[in-house]
């Protein structure tokens, strides 16, 4: 894909986040859509083309009363929104539609008009993992980790810093969930979920939505907003059985989508000002930093813990406070992504100053898909 | 009342001989004719070079602890928490989930890479899990 030809233009979460147990999935979709049309000064009627994640592009395309000529309902879990940024903008370039409307909303903590999750018995999921104990995903995402730990010499207390960090972002957000600070202490000392993780080291779960929208860099200027331009991309997918990672000291799909788009930016790592990890859980920015050819694996513990990340840190990471202190309504993708476009606006809560290269990167399942995108404000 | 009981596979055509296996106290492998690639889960071509031509063998059931997580909250139907959720490196190569059984479920315990070795544990008359627990000796 070519550099810098197509911008987000409109860029909004839900009106509220966290318990909100007033709306149905679908219209937390719709919430964060029309705060999205508002914010690019369009009509519902300007969109053509469409994308979103769980709930079908025809089910949220109806409930909008959007007539799309394209549509993509690519659902690989969390980082479906990050494919979804990379196929429209493909899709832009190639004139199949003008004006991109992405949405993602879940109903995650409140379970309004939220269909379950459910793993058929016959699937290879069902048979091969289900009757060994795993229930959802903080008994599936932390499987890898002590491996990890093991090749790469991470610690404890390194892994407990990734969220005494996040959470000192999130204390500058006031939209956060989670604002007050804590310390590896109260990390190691919190309930105990799936060893070796414990509560403080997994996401939260909240109800929410975000929405973008997507046109051609040409078209870009004549919006309200400061256009923030798609400057690489990069997607992938390996198995959606954890257990079938080809390695536990890395993830495959991290290390095609990251490094995919780094080649297409042609940028070099010195170059980001900003950078966004999904943390389902916290050691995927340590596999974030790896794959993503940041640094070597074994120096990504240390990296968090002396302090590289925190606010004021070299290589400002997870500045919303994340999936573990912001918000996770499930698939957290989209709220990396609206960070990403509200630090190249210039408006983030804790706006890391004169950024100008974001990298999003997200995780979809246990590892199972991956999406990267870059961004800039300069054309 | 009845326990919730622990979720239970349902073979497919291409997963029968695995779950035939376990039944007759047998982990069963696939290894590929032509590259001799051995690979898990069953399925019936190469997934490394797309042959047709695979053969099923029986595994020494011999592997080591490759990762594993100790689950506490929230518990699987028919788990008592805390329990291990394991993968296992099979000497053959390739890595299944499992349960370890005959040891505490506690870190000290399950050291990464220690031995294992496949032991059977019938679910009902149809079904067989492959669980495995530390190797004797």
């Amino acid at each position: 894909m070519r550099r810098n030809q197509v911008a987000v233009v409109g860029a909004a979460e839900t009106t509220e986040l966290g318990v909100i147990p007033n709306m149905s999935q679908i219209q937390l979709h719709a919430d964060a859509a029309l705060n999205a049309i508002a914010d690019a000064g369009l009509k519902l009627s300007d969109i053509d083309g469409f994308a979103t994640a769980v709930e079908t592009p025809q089910q949220m395309a109806h409930y909008l009363g959007i007539t799309p000529t394209w549509v993509d309902g690519t659902s690989v879990g969390g980082c479906s929104f990050m494919l979804h940024v990379r196929h429209a903008a493909a899709a832009i370039e190639a004139g199949l539609c003008k004006t991109v409307l992405i949405t993602h909303a879940e109903s995650g903590k409140s379970m309004i008009g939220k269909q379950p999750r459910f793993t058929a018995p016959d699937s290879l999921n069902g048979q091969f993992e289900s009757p060994f104990g795993v229930y959802g995903p903080p008994s599936m995402f932390p499987i890898p980790v002590l491996r990890f730990m093991k090749t790469h010499g991470i610690t404890h207390e390194q892994l407990a810093m990734v969220a005494v960090v996040q959470r000192e972002w999130a204390a500058k957000n006031p939209r956060a969930t989670m604002k007050d600070p804590i310390t590896v202490a109260d990390v190691l000392n919190s309930r105990m979920i799936a060893y070796p993780f414990r509560l403080l080291q997994c996401c939260l779960v909240t109800d929410g939505g975000g929405a973008l929208i997507l046109t051609s860099a040409d078209r870009a200027r004549d919006f309200p907003q400061k256009p923030v331009y798609i400057l690489g991309t990069g997607e992938s997918v390996e198995t959606p059985m954890v257990s079938q990672m080809k390695t536990f000291d890395s993830s495959r799909a991290f290390k095609v989508a990251g490094p995919l788009a780094f080649k297409e930016a042609g940028i070099a790592h010195k170059d980001v000002d900003h950078l966004m990890i999904y943390d389902a859980f916290a050691h995927l920015p340590l596999y974030g930093l790896g794959d993503l050819g940041f640094m070597p694996h074994e120096e990504t513990g240390k990296f968090i813990a002396d302090g590289n990340t925190r606010p004021g840190g070299k290589l400002p990471l997870n500045t919303n406070g994340g999936g573990l202190s912001y918000m996770h309504s499930g698939m957290y993708g989209m709220y990396a992504l609206q960070e990403s476009v509200r630090q190249m606006r210039g408006i983030a809560p804790a706006q890391v100053p004169n950024a100008k290269i974001s990298v999003c990167h997200g995780v979809g399942g246990m590892f199972a898909a991956s999406g990267t995108i870059i961004f800039t404000n300069e054309k | 009342m009845a326990e919730p009981a622990r979720a239970k596979p349902k073979p497919t055509p291409e997963t029968q001989h695995f779950w035939d296996g376990t039944k007759a106290g047998e982990l069963r492998l696939q290894r590929c004719d032509a590259c001799a690639n051995v690979y898990f889960p069953p399925r019936p071509f190469c997934p490394s070079c797309a042959s047709r031509k695979v053969s099923v063998f029986k595994a020494t059931g011999k592997g080591k602890l490759y990762s594993y997580v100790i689950n506490h909250r929230p518990a699987a139907p028919g788990f008592t928490p805390p329990y291990a959720i394991a993968i296992v490196e099979l000497d053959e190569g390739p890595r299944m989930m499992s349960n370890i059984i005959d040891c505490p479920q506690t870190p000290e315990a399950l050291e990464l890479d220690m031995p294992l070795e496949v032991a059977f544990e019938a679910l009902d008359d149809k079904i067989t899990l492959p669980l495995f627990r530390p190797a004797k000796g």
